[in-house]
């Protein structure tokens, strides 16, 4: 009872995102078409410990259709996917690009998301660089700041909502069967 | 305008916060879901929702698609980043403390506090090896005296009990974050209509949603909700890898639902004070109705206030929303929509406690009993009845005179309530 297409409130926890970069980088309408086609994400700071946050996103990614790709410097099998050290090494193209890194990191980490014509640059919840998230608007990427892509998809799949969660969403309007 | 610049009213958000009719059936009232619990997918999504790396019910005793919604709906209205409905406000508060603390831990308390809770944190936390320390809430140097090393949380009430005291909820937040500690803050009295704790900095808020929230006097519900904003980075209980949930981190995992996931996956599930579905929906539909119910309250109650208070056979009334009540200006900061609707008075007679009985009995549309928040007007004499067994001087010692009658203001014609205190303190 809880996913559906209608209006979401404006909830900002804790973000050091001003008003005006939110509506920017924590966009509803963005996110939404972000999570709605399931593609191929590298998840940048993927740990194979599977109690760290990473893991847990990651794993839910992959259970929703999207082909994970870690990206560490450790080498090896996470979630059933080689590692790569770089995202320069990845083969494949690559939709989102979701960041489990320090903030220093963003900027080198946007400018290779643009370098390998990724889709999306997302860094998770608690993360936000505004000089990484300039850089990949810049060349035309969807830029998503302090944002969970589990919580999101949760946001709008009914999953949050089925924890007591809060999720912004209002809407009299039926859901689809589709979603 | 992106959607994000667009925010609900609160009046739309109580009638829609929490459901989105289903695609199935399209059901616009929200459904009854009584079941205990739910089929899987499969072997492997069974795994994922016990390792919790999925949302989604398994079992009601932890969640329910119709307490979901009541969930929803009290965040959203709280301003809150989530909630846990739980069985009563007593079993809300209970999981609070059961969640952040640890034995030998120290909360510090006001005095002002609903009764239950009183015998809760001095008989069955003590049990626990936690102790209290109570403090005058208007006393902000008895917040800072009583706290120690030991203490981990603030506890108080918006609207306290018996005397209608209001805490002056930004300031003791304030102290309490200077220490690196959260403010529990119970609002049962005041509704998230009147008062919105978190707006002041409170950390988390509880209810016993079986008075004002559901407000028709049928079920008893609670819940507890968390602002989101606190750190509990420091807290062992929430960041610490948990035992009994293979050794998950749930304040690094879950980042500002951490504390709130912890509280449903390990102490509801542990506890088992769930809410009933049906209840859920009794609360819900209440709740549909919380802005026109609590206008009637407040303007009943303070149509009522003002009367007794120039009545001869009435020695004091203790009401923030008076002028004469000492707390009036902090009462206006916190509740500008009105200071309630339950309060007491004192009736002036030689025999205070068989006047008290006198004029209970005489009585014809205050119902006697032991509740408040109906849309009923409700009456109670403690002296005769809950606190009985005390002598004046222990009565005293409680706060609670002889002569100190309790009313929850219902939504009746005021004129009628007025016309039936008035034939019982003739009574007397």
């Amino acid at each position: 009872m809880g996913s559906g297409e209608g209006t979401v409130c404006d909830l900002g926890f804790r973000t050091v995102l001003t008003p005006e970069q939110r509506s920017r980088f924590q966009n509803p309408d963005v996110i939404r078409r972000i999570i709605a086609h399931p593609g191929v994400a590298a998840v940048v700071g993927l740990s194979a410990d599977p109690q760290k946050a990473s893991h847990f996103v990651a794993a839910y990614l992959q259970k929703r259709g999207w082909k994970i790709v870690p990206v560490t410097p450790k080498k090896g099998l996470i979630l059933g996917e080689e590692s790569v050290s770089s995202l320069a090494d990845i083969a494949i193209p690559v939709d989102v690009v979701d960041v489990f890194r320090p903030a220093s990191d963003m900027p080198a980490l946007a400018r290779q998301a643009v370098a390998i014509r990724a889709k999306t640059f997302w860094m998770q919840l608690k993360l936000a660089n505004v000089e990484a998230a300039k850089i990949a608007e810049a060349e035309g990427l969807f830029v998503v700041a302090d944002k969970c892509m589990k919580m999101e998809y949760g946001r709008y799949n009914g999953g949050l909502h089925s924890a007591g969660m809060d999720t912004g969403v209002i809407s009299a309007r039926r859901t689809r069967l589709t979603e | 305008m992106t959607d994000l610049e667009y925010s609900f009213g609160f009046e739309t958000r109580m009638i829609h916060a929490g459901q989105i009719p289903d695609a199935e059936t399209g059901s616009r009232a929200v459904p009854i879901y009584q079941t205990t619990s739910y089929v899987f997918e499969s072997p492997d999504q069974a795994a994922r929702l016990f390792e919790l790396k999925e949302y989604g019910h398994m079992y009601s005793r932890i969640s329910n698609p119709t307490v979901a919604v009541l969930e929803e709906r009290l965040a959203s209205l709280e301003g809150a980043t989530g909630a846990v409905a739980v069985s009563s406000g007593m079993a809300a508060q209970f999981l609070v403390f059961v969640t952040l603390l640890n034995p030998g831990d120290h909360i510090v308390a006001s005095a002002h506090l609903y009764g239950g809770t009183i015998a809760q944190l001095s008989h069955t936390l003590k049990k626990l090896s936690v102790d209290v320390t109570y403090v005058d809430p208007s006393d902000l140097h008895a917040w800072e005296k009583a706290a120690n090393e030991r203490t981990r949380l603030f506890y108080g009430e918006t609207i306290g009990n018996p005397r209608g005291s209001i805490l002056d909820i930004g300031a003791v937040a304030k102290l309490a974050h200077a220490r690196g500690l959260p403010l529990v803050v119970d609002n049962t009295f005041a509704t998230p209509w009147l008062c919105r704790p978190m707006d002041f900095g409170a950390d988390i808020v509880v209810y016993s949603a079986t008075k004002f929230l559901s407000g028709h006097g049928n079920s008893i519900v609670g819940a507890v909700l968390d602002s989101g904003k606190f750190d509990y980075s420091s807290f062992d209980t929430i960041a610490a890898p948990e035992p009994a949930y293979h050794d998950l981190r749930f304040f690094d995992t879950f980042g500002h639902y951490g504390f709130l996931m912890k509280l449903r996956a390990v102490s509801l599930r542990d506890v088992g004070a769930c809410l009933s579905p049906f209840n859920a929906f009794l609360s819900l539909q209440g709740i549909e109705t919380l802005s026109l119910r609590m206008e009637r309250h407040v303007a009943n109650a303070l149509a009522l206030a003002q009367y007794l208070e120039t009545h001869p056979k009435v020695a004091w009334v203790a009401y923030a929303g008076l002028p004469s009540h000492p707390q009036h200006v902090l009462a206006r900061k916190i509740l500008p929509r009105g200071a309630g609707a339950v309060f007491s008075f004192g009736i002036r007679a030689a025999d205070a406690r068989a006047a008290g009985a006198r004029f209970i009995a005489a009585l014809n549309l205050f119902s006697h009993l032991a509740n408040v928040g109906d849309v009923r007007s409700l009456v109670i004499h403690p002296a005769s009845t809950t606190h009985q067994q005390l002598d004046d001087a222990q009565l005293a010692a409680s706060g609670i005179g002889p002569e100190l009658i309790r009313l929850s203001v219902g939504l009746e014609n005021k004129e009628d309530l007025i016309w039936d205190l008035e034939k019982a303190l003739s009574a007397i």
